[in-house]
């Protein structure tokens, strides 16, 4: 398979946040300038660290949201109620503040726009931030490669991006199914399609966990020969390949990441 | 660089002063893989170390169980700036396995069912450094971790410790396997922090 450059050391640079837009009552978008960025593939990730007054510091990764954008870069965080680094992006850091980071990191979940295989996005929670970069990199690139991402969330109120994904969805090749977790299929809030269970219009809702009938529903058909990339809480990605493998997926096909309780 | 996050105290938590730098303690054991779980029967496992000049030496699952095993009590350090303490393992010997093989091959390539691959210096898989390991904690390896059996050298980065490692390829010049070559160490030394090329 063709790979990018991966270019040498990777210094830590000075970002500083720019702006901050709430997305859910627990993740925030972080707009950040990093004035050397050197650019970044979506899909990527970056490494954050913090550095206290005496000295002590923390580092975590966080996946790349934004396409592309020159020294512009966004960070969407979830925030983890008893963790040490997100509590901080999430409630704490001010426009102005600024933060050590280097990447970009990950040369592998990448998709690049010049492929011509249809792609499929299977998202996890939080699991979507990397994918988002992907449709956003299409949406850039004016792709006519068709998409279709997968999203599961306990609720609708913890998806994230939900109104761009509707526009992208009108805009340009892109069909989003939403699986909720937590949520009985009445209470589905469903502006594009009312009836929960209708299959009409690029946005569909289903109240569900992703299995068998999701995927034959949702996914590309296998002999699509699609790129899959599967990203969120490591059971959700171990559930979500093995149904695309046993769907008949090539499993050299899958690319996953997978975050495991972070903090 | 050190820039000062204001507003930012840090949570040190007991156990800190035994992380390498710019690791966390975890108390899970999150999975980090490139693609889905390969599925891998030890009725068809096999492990085979294939010296620089092509010989082999290899064993199935029967005959590795017969080998001695060891029990090994250690930290892991993922690069994704998760550590373990003591963690518990069950696994044979890199020393036991090599113990016949006649080599003067500087490093190795480990590669895994499923076609991941990683390269490591040979003198880090001896003298007690590194096993195959196939229990974690009392019970056998979870295929999300690396089951039957994985690669354990724990004193590098874990990326280092292949998970469903069904080979060794001694070698004389040192080359890249799949991390490496998309940018992470080439050691990977958790306490001289080196996770990417350059480090």
């Amino acid at each position: 398979m063709a790979r990018a450059a991966v270019p040498g050391r990777l210094n830590w640079q000075v970002a500083t946040l720019a702006t901050a837009k709430v997305e859910t009552a627990t993740a925030k978008t972080l707009v950040l300038d990093v004035p050397d960025w050197p650019g970044h593939l979506a899909g990527q990730h970056v490494d954050v660290k913090l550095t206290a007054e005496d000295g002590y510091s923390a580092q975590r990764s966080y996946s790349i949201a934004s396409a592309p954008d020159g020294a512009r870069l966004e960070l969407t965080v979830q925030r983890i109620a008893d963790g040490e680094v997100s509590p901080y992006l999430t409630e704490v850091m001010e426009p102005g503040d600024a933060m050590a980071l280097r990447g970009p990191i990950g040369y592998w979940f990448v998709w690049d726009p010049r492929s011509t295989a249809p792609v499929l996005l299977v998202a996890g929670g939080s699991g979507v931030v990397p994918l988002m970069a992907m449709i956003r990199a299409h949406a850039a690139a004016q792709s006519k490669i068709p998409l279709r991402l997968i999203y599961s969330v306990r609720t609708p109120a913890d998806a994230i991006y939900a109104d761009e994904l509707t526009q992208r969805s009108v805009a340009s090749p892109l069909e989003v199914t939403y699986l909720y977790t937590r949520a009985p299929a009445a209470s589905i809030r469903a502006p594009a399609a009312p009836d929960p269970t209708a299959s009409a219009g690029p946005i569909r809702h289903r109240s569900s966990r992703i299995n068998a009938d999701i995927v034959a529903e949702a996914a590309w058909p296998p002999d699509t020969k699609p790129a899959v990339f599967i990203c969120g809480p490591s059971g959700f990605v171990e559930s979500a390949s093995d149904l695309l493998v046993a769907a008949g997926h090539d499993p050299a096909q899958v690319k996953t990441e997978r975050f495991g309780p972070t903090s | 660089m050190s820039i000062i996050s204001r507003g930012f105290g840090g949570r040190r938590r007991p156990g800190s002063d035994r992380l390498p730098p710019g690791q966390y303690l975890e108390s899970g054991f999150p999975v980090l893989s490139a693609g889905p779980t390969p599925p891998v029967k030890t009725q068809s496992w096999q492990f085979t170390i294939t010296t620089e000049t092509g010989e082999k030496r290899g064993w199935d699952w029967r005959q590795f169980m017969d080998l001695p095993a060891e029990q090994i009590t250690t930290n892991i350090h993922c690069v994704t700036k998760w550590s373990k303490l003591d963690t518990h393992w069950r696994g044979v010997s890199l020393d036991t396995l090599l113990a016949d093989v006649k080599t003067s091959a500087g490093y190795v390539m480990a590669r895994s069912y499923g076609g991941y691959t990683t390269n490591l210096p040979l003198p880090d898989l001896r003298d007690g450094q590194a096993w195959i390991a196939y229990e974690y904690e009392g019970n056998a390896l979870h295929p999300e971790h690396g089951g039957p059996a994985r690669l354990l050298v724990p004193h590098l980065y874990f990326w280092k410790s292949a998970k469903w490692v069904t080979g060794l390829d001694l070698m004389a010049h040192d080359r890249h396997g799949f991390w490496e070559e998309l940018g992470y160490h080439d050691y990977g030394d958790p306490w001289r922090e080196q996770r990417y090329q350059g480090d």
